[in-house]
């Protein structure tokens, strides 16, 4: 039987009926069409669905849905601000911080909780909120050089 | 894939403990359930009824008292590492928190969850087992309180009744010139422990002399288990680091390790002969700090 769920995605509020075994991710990707989250590993191993959930980085693919009734979601695609790239986005784009791209949502949303929770993280703690975030185009050393960019204030917010 | 269920979410214990009671074995109850959700998608586990406890915030604390340390059991494990109570006082808690899964894991993941899933390699078990810590269970029949160490049963096998939840977990204060520390052996840092050991002293005042030694041990049996005949080679003696060498090695007899896809029975024990020796001369040293 469905039930209701009541979510805010990228600031937009949402009201959907959702069989309870919704995964959250497939919420965002089936149901939103937001498919920026990855669903990689499907067992909370690599990172690539992870969202921000009421500013902290969570592994989408591990929480039902229902479980997250009343929060608020931030993914990849709220991101931007129209076309202004946010400026964790810019940096990784100006360091190369990924290959094939698979893992890039997953890395930015985990870079941007990071740096919700503490704006100036040293290059350990930086590894450390990567840490669940697997990239297989052994990109790490360009993803910490482009999170480190931003927190050096190399990058500004868009007006 | 997963099986269908039907989904609960209980706002308040009382309704929480109702639910239970009335689904028995039939239901399964979920707190952040990134564990039970990989068991139910290998089909493990097939509940008719899901009981999300999740949103329980009255089961999510940490309290500090003159006796010690109470932690909801919904406390997440994010919250925990970051608890600068727990980082003050209890901080071999906040370093095992620190190195278990990810930060995404941690953020959503509860410690009486972890406890509850009864996984053999889990971090907080040993650990708690070190600090001597007690759990409570609760039912609409009344409360029960055991030793961490007797809650663990069997792979996967906790003693919780049908009907019961897992509500508090109790560290007790440590007498003085006490020091605990631990570690885990694993490849990838996010991993569960190939081989986890805590270490737990307490030396006399002044002399130097172990008083009370608790070593658990994760990952080398059913559950975790204490390593009684290690923590009598050092009790009542003066710790050196000829007499840790000795307990690591009764311990790597007292183990019963498996050999699995990550580690053979032999690097087990090897693992945990060098590792109660590491482990409790960090702990001693803390003691004596």
């Amino acid at each position: 039987m469905k039930k209701e769920l009541k979510l805010t995605v990228n600031g937009q509020p949402y009201e959907l009926y959702v069989k309870p075994k919704t995964l959250l991710v497939q919420v965002l990707r089936d149901h939103l069409g937001l498919t920026g989250s990855k669903r990689g590993c499907n067992d909370s191993s690599c990172g690539a669905c992870t969202v921000v959930l009421n500013g902290m980085a969570v592994k989408s693919c591990s929480i039902l849905a229902l479980q997250a009734d009343g929060a608020e979601v931030l993914t990849v695609e709220g991101l931007a601000r129209g076309t202004e790239l946010r400026p964790i986005q810019k940096a990784f784009l100006d360091h190369g911080a990924f290959q094939c791209g698979f893992c890039t949502s997953g890395m930015l949303m985990a870079s941007t909780a990071l740096l919700l929770e503490n704006p100036k993280p040293t290059k350990e703690q930086i590894k450390e909120g990567i840490d669940g975030n697997i990239c297989r185009c052994t990109g790490y050393n360009s993803i910490i050089r482009a999170v480190t960019a931003v927190v050096k204030g190399e990058y500004k917010e868009g007006k | 894939m997963l099986k269908d269920f039907e989904y609960f979410a209980p706002k308040t214990l009382k309704e929480a403990l109702a639910l239970l009671d009335k689904y028995q074995d039939e239901c399964k109850v979920i707190g952040g359930g990134q564990s039970l959700l990989i068991l139910m998608r290998q089909g493990l586990v097939a509940p008719q009824y899901l009981i999300s406890i999740k949103g329980l915030s009255e089961l999510s604390y940490i309290k500090d008292a003159k006796e010690g340390l109470k932690i909801g059991a919904l406390t997440t494990h994010r919250a925990i590492e970051k608890s600068p109570v727990i980082q003050k006082k209890f901080s071999v808690l906040a370093e095992m928190e620190r190195r278990l899964a990810s930060i995404q894991t941690r953020n959503w993941g509860t410690i009486g969850g972890n406890l509850c899933h009864g996984e053999p390699a889990g971090d907080p078990a040993p650990v708690l087992m070190a600090l001597n810590a007690t759990l409570t269970t609760t039912s609409l029949r009344g409360e029960r309180n055991m030793a961490v160490g007797d809650f663990s049963r069997d792979y996967f096998e906790v003693a919780l009744e049908p009907g019961e939840l897992l509500t508090e977990i109790q560290v007790p204060a440590a007498p003085p010139h006490t020091g605990a520390a631990y570690t885990k052996f694993n490849i990838i840092e996010s991993d569960l422990a190939t081989v986890g050991v805590a270490v737990s002293v307490t030396l006399g005042a002044g002399d130097g002399v172990c008083q009370d030694v608790r070593i658990a041990l994760g990952a080398v049996a059913p559950t975790p288990i204490r390593a009684k005949k290690a923590e009598a080679v050092l009790k009542g003696k003066k710790i050196t680091d000829n007499l840790l060498k000795e307990a690591g090695e009764v311990a790597s007899t007292e183990a019963e390790p498996i050999s699995d896809i990550v580690a053979s029975e032999e690097y087990r024990r090897e693992l945990v002969r060098v590792l109660v020796a590491r482990v409790g001369k960090e702990a001693f040293a803390r003691a004596k700090a």
